[in-house]
């Protein structure tokens, strides 16, 4: 690890190290250093459950409440006097936002393209989105557009240069205020194909997606399409205090191991901090901070701004001309001159830190246990890291000094053809994604009230989930086809005791 | 009349008034203001069910009007009950199903054109009362009968959205005004009686659904009352928790104190709305009601901590308080604390005064009405000056505010 935080420091000599946390740190100490190592190492023992194995988020766990509200608890380690800002930030989170002008004028400035009026419209239950029904309009799904050229930013190695689609920008909206066209309406169609594995079938749908009622030019011929659904809420926080050398480590671009996983650190421009930085959120780890993924999405989902996309017009390109000259919700003097001010904008921030990770359901129990093993066996744990301790934080006791167990590395991994996108962003390729965490995945169910799982949800169930795997996790796929059924089982059961 | 239900414990009170509370007797007080509570919860949410019936059964100005006084009558015990919350899993597990809001309203019945329409929740414009059948995430739903388990099972938080509030008081307040169109100007909701005429006269339509939504939609309230009534009831499960635990009982009872106080109340409910100067962002937005939930949530923050509460009846339940346990630990922390308590309901009194005399507190939000932020912001100010009174006491009682909802055995989370 010193010897990767030393090649760091000297590929980014000129700006603030990569191996940098967007937070407050409290340095490690060599005691605490060599303790973190010794509890974060895998465990060969599957005759029970680990210490501290049920409480996924340390001491920021929360009980498993009934329903569908299982995702909306605060951390258990959040002070009382900032369930102020929770709460704040959760009525923002869950707050309409209407087309200027309005006579609530602090709520207006919506669009003019939108994917969704508010946060939560995406974020169903802070848990996950749902494919559209047959005939239904998507909004938890939607499509990034864009095409080849332009620069990379700069001090990022291997940026894939890319600039959104010309005249529909970043994302296809499938909405849009009264006096202006939406851009048209993203066209899913599935393909059923049956999968052979030993002792059972399977089917997968294959989804094809195309834009419909185009509402402006034709879309340009070399535009790349990405499906994109809402992912669950829970841990953020957590995920973003993980020491950035803790994740780096793991990196094998090379497969110098020749475990067939490589791994790849996503790093971006932080709008927020204004420096390249490890990216941690987004289906390719698009952005380095909570900030920067709530600010994205505030202008791109929801056409809002705020300090860090300051255009009120969001996602509208010059080629919109309507759209560009729309009304919008700034006005001089009011709310920093945004239509989302810089207060708010924390309050969302703070609020999605800061939603907790429920406790584990029988981490002892022997089935589960045995799909542990299974995991654990075919090297699942190769991108889904089970556990770290987390950064001391100066100024944020929620998530400070916490052994977590989210099963992500926060790496990009080649995915295969099948799950591809072929549209790349920044350092992902078209054939990468980024390990999401499966901590809370067994809830979706309860949460959610469907089991859709990957980036545009196409599997129904976990098992679908793992037989879409390909590339670098092809062999894992291949085994978990091969297994015996009841360790198939054996290892759903485990996965949804997550 | 001054009943207590615990007459041993008041009597030794009296004998030894420092060293009169201990945990076992504060919990029991706790858990008989929460029968007590919850009990006159059900109570009026039953008269509420009379008022309503009497309404569809003979619509008229005066059964309208009685039944929206029932339904302002039902509010403060309930919101009393509040301080119930956040450290009662049975209560926090419950508490969306009976009192969520802001609400789409026009999935349940007609709104205005002009108002609340959401392209991207298509059930914001469902209109369960004009439709009897309609489709839900691409599945044909019958709502020919409309029925509690409809309400609770399917419209509910139809689509996973929040905004979808299909139950609990703010839809029955929903179809008892109508919509509030005014903005932040003076004026509440004016649904016409004749929206529940039978037949002829009908207004807006569909009148008999509208009659059987809302007759459903109040025999689940009270289905909801029933059941929390139960649970702190003796021998029911909120109450032996409680009392099976005293030490965890105060922890639940200071911290629910101060998470309705401080976060609830002064953050979402109160400075939320000035922030936005949103309408939208008031309670009991239809009935222009919120004053009074407001006062009588602050009401209920201080029955907990002074063991005491006063009935619809007129009954006054009281026993052993914290207050007095705060007191022989530290009297000048009891002393400021209950001081604290008593200005909060004395500022939300004046927001409830202003209310009584017409100025609603939609109106107060209004942007630029500078007086009414000033009393606004003198509530939010005495809520949080509560709040840190409220952490001295838990110190005090050598409580920690960490959620006891999931107990961080020290050999549980690593350090």
């Amino acid at each position: 690890m010193t010897a990767l935080r030393v090649l760091l420091t000297l590929l980014w000599a000129a700006g603030p190290s990569l191996a940098d946390s967007p937070l407050t740190v409290v340095p490690r100490t060599a005691q605490e250093t060599a303790r973190i190592i010794a509890v974060t190492t895998l465990t060969r023992d599957f005759t029970k459950a680990e210490a501290f194995e049920a409480k996924p988020a340390g001491a920021a766990t929360v009980r498993q409440r009934p329903g569908t509200d299982a995702f909306s608890q605060y951390s258990a380690t959040m002070p009382f006097e900032r369930q102020m800002n929770f709460n704040l930030g959760n009525a923002l989170f869950t707050k309409s936002w209407v087309a200027a002008p309005a006579s609530t004028l602090a709520s207006d400035g919506l669009g003019p393209l939108f994917n969704a009026r508010a946060c939560q419209d995406c974020h169903l239950k802070d848990g996950r989105g749902h494919v559209p029904a047959p005939g239904e309009t998507a909004v938890s799904l939607f499509l990034r557009l864009s095409v080849p050229g332009g620069d990379a930013p700069a001090g990022i190695k291997d940026w894939i240069a890319t600039i959104p689609e010309p005249v529909y920008g970043g994302q296809l909206q499938n909405f849009s205020t009264p006096d202006v066209s939406a851009e048209g309406r993203m066209a899913l169609t599935y393909t059923e194909q049956p999968v052979q594995m030993n002792g059972e079938t399977a089917s997968l749908r294959v989804p094809q997606y195309a834009v419909m009622k185009a509402g402006y030019a034709a879309l340009s011929p070399a535009v790349m399409i990405s499906p994109r659904i809402a992912p669950q809420m829970i841990g953020l926080g957590l995920l973003e205090a993980i020491a950035p050398d803790d994740i780096l480590a793991r990196q094998d671009p090379d497969d110098t191991d020749g475990d067939g996983i490589s791994g790849r650190a996503s790093i971006v421009p932080s709008a927020q901090t204004g420096q390249p930085m490890l990216g941690r959120f987004g289906l390719k780890a698009g952005s380095a901070t909570i900030m920067d993924q709530s600010a994205a999405a505030f202008s791109g989902d929801m056409g809002l701004s705020t300090t860090l996309h300051s255009d009120p017009w969001g996602d509208c390109t010059a080629a919109q001309t309507a759209c560009h000259a729309a009304p919008n919700g700034q006005e001089t003097g009011l709310r920093d001159g945004l239509e989302v001010d810089r207060e708010s904008l924390d309050l969302v921030t703070f609020y999605a830190r800061n939603l907790a990770v429920p406790e584990r359901r029988n981490p002892g129990d022997p089935t589960v246990l045995q799909g542990k093993r299974v995991f654990y066996d075919l090297g699942c744990t190769g991108c889904h890291t089970p556990k770290y301790v987390t950064d001391r934080l100066q100024d944020q006791p929620e998530q400070s000094f916490q052994l977590i167990w989210p099963y992500t590395d926060l790496l990009l991994h080649d995915m295969g053809p099948g799950l591809a996108d072929h549209r790349p962003e920044g350092r992902a390729t078209g054939q990468e994604w980024k390990t999401p965490p499966l901590w809370g995945i067994g809830l979706t169910s309860q949460v959610s009230g469907h089991t859709e799982f990957l980036h545009d949800g196409r599997a129904r169930n976990l098992l679908e989930a793992i037989l879409w795997h390909g590339g670098e996790a092809q062999a894992q796929r291949d085994a978990v086809a091969a297994l015996p059924k009841p360790d198939r089982a054996a290892l759903i059961a485990y996965l949804e005791s997550l | 009349m001054h009943l207590s239900l615990i007459a041993a414990f008041a009597c030794s009170a009296m004998a030894l008034p420092v060293l009169a509370a201990d945990p076992a007797q504060v919990a029991q007080t706790y858990v008989s203001i929460g029968a007590a509570t919850f009990g006159d919860a059900l109570i009026t949410a039953k008269a509420l069910q009379t008022a309503v019936d009497g309404l569809i059964a003979n619509p008229s100005e005066a059964t309208l009007a009685t039944a929206r006084a029932a339904w302002i009558a039902a509010r403060p015990s309930y919101t009393q009950g509040e301080a119930f919350r956040f450290g009662n899993p049975i209560v926090d597990d419950w508490e969306g199903r009976v009192n969520a809001w802001p609400l789409d309203e026009g999935l349940i019945d007609y709104v205005d054109p002009a108002y609340g329409q959401s392209e991207e929740n298509p059930l914001s414009t469902l209109n369960v009362v004009a439709n009897p059948t309609f489709t839900l995430s691409g599945v044909t739903v019958d709502a020919t009968q409309l029925t509690p388990d409809l309400i609770s099972g399917t419209l509910q938080e139809a689509g996973g959205l929040e905004a979808n509030v299909a139950s609990g008081y703010h839809a029955v307040e929903f179809l008892l005004w109508g919509q509030d169109l005014n903005g932040t100007g003076p004026g509440a909701g004016n649904r016409p009686f004749t929206d529940f005429v039978q037949g002829p006269g009908c207004t807006n339509g569909n009148c008999d659904r509208r009659a059987a939504y809302l007759t459903a939609v109040t025999q689940l309230l009270v289905n909801d009352m029933a059941y929390m009534a139960a649970q702190w009831a003796p021998g029911g499960a909120a109450a032996n928790r409680i009392i099976q635990d005293p030490n965890s009982a105060l922890t639940a009872m200071l911290t629910g104190m101060g998470s309705l106080s401080y976060g609830e109340l002064a953050g979402q409910r109160i400075r939320l709305g000035l922030m936005l100067n949103d309408p939208e962002e008031e309670q009991d937005c239809f009935s222009d009601n919120t004053y009074n939930s407001l006062y009588y949530d602050a009401v209920g923050i201080q029955n907990v901590y002074l063991g005491q509460y006063t009935r619809t009846d007129g009954t006054i339940i009281s026993g052993p308080s914290l207050s007095q346990m705060v007191a022989s630990a530290d009297p000048s922390v009891d002393a400021k604390l209950t001081s604290d308590l008593a200005s909060s309901v004395t500022a939300l009194a004046v927001i409830k005064s202003a209310g009584e005399a017409g100025t609603a507190y939609d109106q107060m939000l209004a942007p630029g009405n500078s007086q009414g932020e000033t009393v606004i912001m003198e509530a939010v100010d005495a809520l949080v000056t509560q709040t840190a009174s409220i952490q001295r006491a838990m110190t005090v009682l050598g409580l920690t505010e960490a959620d006891f909802t999931v107990a961080n055995d020290p050999a549980e989370v690593f350090q």
